[in-house]
């Protein structure tokens, strides 16, 4: 019982103890680079949070990164670390685009050209990540590798028909393909600027939770990453569950491909890999891999992210402030986690006997 | 342009130039990455280490003049960011390859942030050693034009092979990544030589981010790098964990890079970004055909992967 309670309080102050150290450290970059730090961060906050209009740009920043993380934070459960989310956000873009055309030309109404985007867009991006998944269990190839060069792909064939078939040729300066009419675009939800990626953000994130912690798909998807060999003698299907999460997660990614072109964009140009690939990684391990904390450390980070031009107003600071940023929250939380058991292990050292505290192993930056 | 007076054979000519010019920071990257995984560490991070390294050569060589002292201090800073990224890495129930996304963010983030300023001015360049001086085409000239930073490290892989197979510290990095508890077992710090391997790594890698900020494409800008640090992990396993191996590989895809500007040179551009991609689909299919599930990938450290306890 106290055990318990001890353990889902460390889950609670570690990552919180993490993300105070990562303010710090980042208030003492900001401070030398002569900016003030209690400024930067007021207007860190009020640029993510402070008001309902500043707080909408944070709620459209965050949704695609909600689906982007469950491209990692799916496949983890199985022990596979999945870096692909940016490339099945290029596919499911450009899928969301084509087909989108295609409905459009056909003359569907609306809803069907926007479910056919959504389904063409899930279906590539499921697959993008699938055939990462069939090659890790079929030719043993490690999953990161080909999810990363996987990456490099979509992006090239992004170029190559944002370039050349696909060319709107009054696009000049910035490719793009033919734009979707305005009347197929994802609407706002009533009353606000965030459109409605956001509830798909939120349902899929629910969704992934239910699916991992509530079913026996889930129990076995767990099961596997737990003890592979176990797995195997319990006679799960090893090879189908790999497929079939790598697709689910894929089929995240690809709707937040969907999400950028039919909400924002409205057509498929460079834009498309403007990073919620890689931040979505970073938000799946803030997040432990958990689908619901997902939707908050998104939220955090949606926030972090809205508020590049501030600083760069406000501060004259460069726009990478925020990249240094994430980088330090980014390793600061990997530092907690490493502290995750160990902590309670040191107090008790401490109370039995005033030991010495341990060397240290290596200067700290 | 340069094929005006060749015709076709520009495109063959143009191809080994790029070779030439574009294999030097592959092979870097990939040498530094090598001597990592050998250790039996991942270091994913070295395309934030190979922008740091070239922002810092870059805006040494723009304040004090001396290219070369560029060089060195974008080893230096490499080293910093293999500093944290060994010690981090190594902490329990941390994953190396979660280490090398946020090194990457962080890396690159210190890069842009401190580089800023220096995206105009216009620093001292490396000097070149002109191989084709006795030609008397420019454009063959100008082909044979080379670094000597690529020279070095042309130079450096040999040497790693026979460091890695002739010495003790060679031995000792084997021993740490083949087997970490036999190792503890003879009394080596797997923690330190894994530091080392990797602070030695990511000064290789800082190397090659300085060749490609004072040689060639020789500016600083935040789009520098076409992503040569994140291949480094594809090109080792590429080169089966071979010092020697990371040096042909590097060839190979210095060329398979160079093809696409080649070809848009004489009027083929249809495909260029697919071209682009060809070492990406080039190291996927290797590793579709190299792996199996049966085995595991000749030549691959025994800990490479594996969690700390």
């Amino acid at each position: 019982m106290t055990d318990s309670l001890r353990r889902s309080l460390a889950n609670l102050y570690i990552p919180l103890g993490s993300l105070l150290a990562a303010l710090i450290i980042f208030g003492g970059f900001c401070a030398l680079a002569g900016a003030n730090p209690f400024g930067v961060y007021h207007s860190i906050y009020r640029a993510a949070f402070g008001s309902w209009s500043s707080f909408q740009n944070t709620l459209t920043q965050a949704s695609p990164l909600m689906l982007s993380s469950l491209c990692t934070a799916l496949p983890a459960r199985l022990g596979l670390v999945i870096i692909g989310n940016e490339g099945a956000i290029v596919m499911g873009g450009l899928a969301a685009v084509v087909s989108g055309l295609a409905l459009s030309d056909w003359g569907a109404a609306s809803p069907v050209v926007q479910i056919g985007m959504a389904l063409a867009a899930m279906g590539l991006g499921g697959l993008w990540i699938a055939l990462v998944g069939a090659l890790r269990h079929y030719r043993a190839v490690n999953e990161t590798i080909s999810s990363l060069l996987l990456n490099y792909i979509a992006i090239a064939l992004l170029n190559h028909l944002i370039n050349g078939p696909l060319k709107d040729p009054s696009s000049l300066n910035n490719p793009a393909t033919y734009p979707i009419p305005a009347v197929h675009m994802l609407g706002n939800l009533p009353g606000s600027r965030v459109h409605y990626g956001l509830i798909f953000g939120l349902v899929a994130c629910g969704i992934a939770y239910f699916l991992i912690q509530r079913t026996t798909f889930g129990f076995a998807a767990r099961t596997t990453g737990g003890n592979l060999r176990a797995a195997k003698i319990a006679g799960l299907p090893v090879g189908q569950l790999t497929l079939i999460i790598c697709f689910l997660g894929g089929a995240c990614a690809g709707l937040a491909g969907m999400v950028e072109v039919a909400a924002i964009h409205g057509r498929a140009n460079a834009a498309l890999n403007a990073g919620y690939g890689y931040s979505g990684v970073l938000v799946a391990f803030i997040a432990r891999q958990n689908p619901i904390a997902a939707t908050v450390v998104a939220l955090l980070l949606g926030g972090i992210l809205a508020s590049g031009g501030i600083l760069q107003r406000a501060h004259s600071l460069p726009d990478a402030t925020v990249l240094v940023f994430q980088g330090i929250v980014f390793l600061s939380v990997l530092y907690g986690d490493s502290l995750q058991g160990r902590l309670s292990g040191l107090m008790q050292r401490f109370r039995r006997q005033p030991v010495p505290p341990p060397a240290p192993i290596g200067p700290l930056v | 342009m340069a094929t005006d007076a060749l015709g076709w054979w520009g495109v063959p000519l143009a191809i080994i130039a790029g070779t030439l010019r574009g294999s030097a920071p592959f092979l870097f990257v990939s040498l530094g990455e090598c001597l990592t995984e050998k250790s039996g560490k991942i270091n994913l991070g070295l395309e934030g280490t190979l922008l740091m390294g070239a922002m810092s050569a870059y805006a040494v060589s723009f304040l004090t003049g001396s290219p070369w002292l560029g060089v060195i201090t974008a080893g230096v800073a490499g080293m910093g960011l293999g500093l944290i990224h060994g010690w981090l890495a190594q902490q329990p129930r941390v994953n190396d390859i979660a280490v090398g996304i946020a090194m990457i963010i962080f890396g690159s983030g210190l890069a842009f942030f401190f580089g800023k300023p220096y995206i105009q001015p216009a620093a001292p360049q490396l000097p070149s050693i002109a191989f084709g001086a006795w030609s008397q085409s420019p454009q063959l000239e100008s082909a044979l034009r080379v670094s000597p930073l690529f020279l070095l490290g042309v130079a450096i892989a040999p040497l790693m092979t026979w460091f890695f197979r002739a010495t003790r510290w060679g031995l000792l990095v084997r021993a740490v990544g083949d087997s970490p508890d036999a190792a503890r077992a003879m009394g080596i710090s797997v923690f330190k030589v894994r530091l080392f391997s990797i602070m030695a790594g990511s000064f290789l890698a800082g190397v090659g981010g300085a060749y490609l900020s004072l040689y060639y494409p020789g500016i600083w800008s935040e789009r520098i790098s076409s992503g040569q640090g994140l291949m480094a992990v594809a090109l080792v396993i590429f080169a089966r964990w071979n010092p020697r191996q990371c040096l042909y590989a590097s060839l190979l895809f210095g060329g398979a890079q160079a093809i696409g500007p080649a070809l848009q040179s004489v009027g083929i551009d249809a495909y260029y970004y697919l071209f682009n991609a060809s070492p990406y689909i080039l190291t996927l299919l290797i590793m579709v055909f190299t792996c199996s599930p049966r085995r595991q990938l000749s030549g691959a450290p025994g800990a490479l992967g594996q969690s700390q306890d």
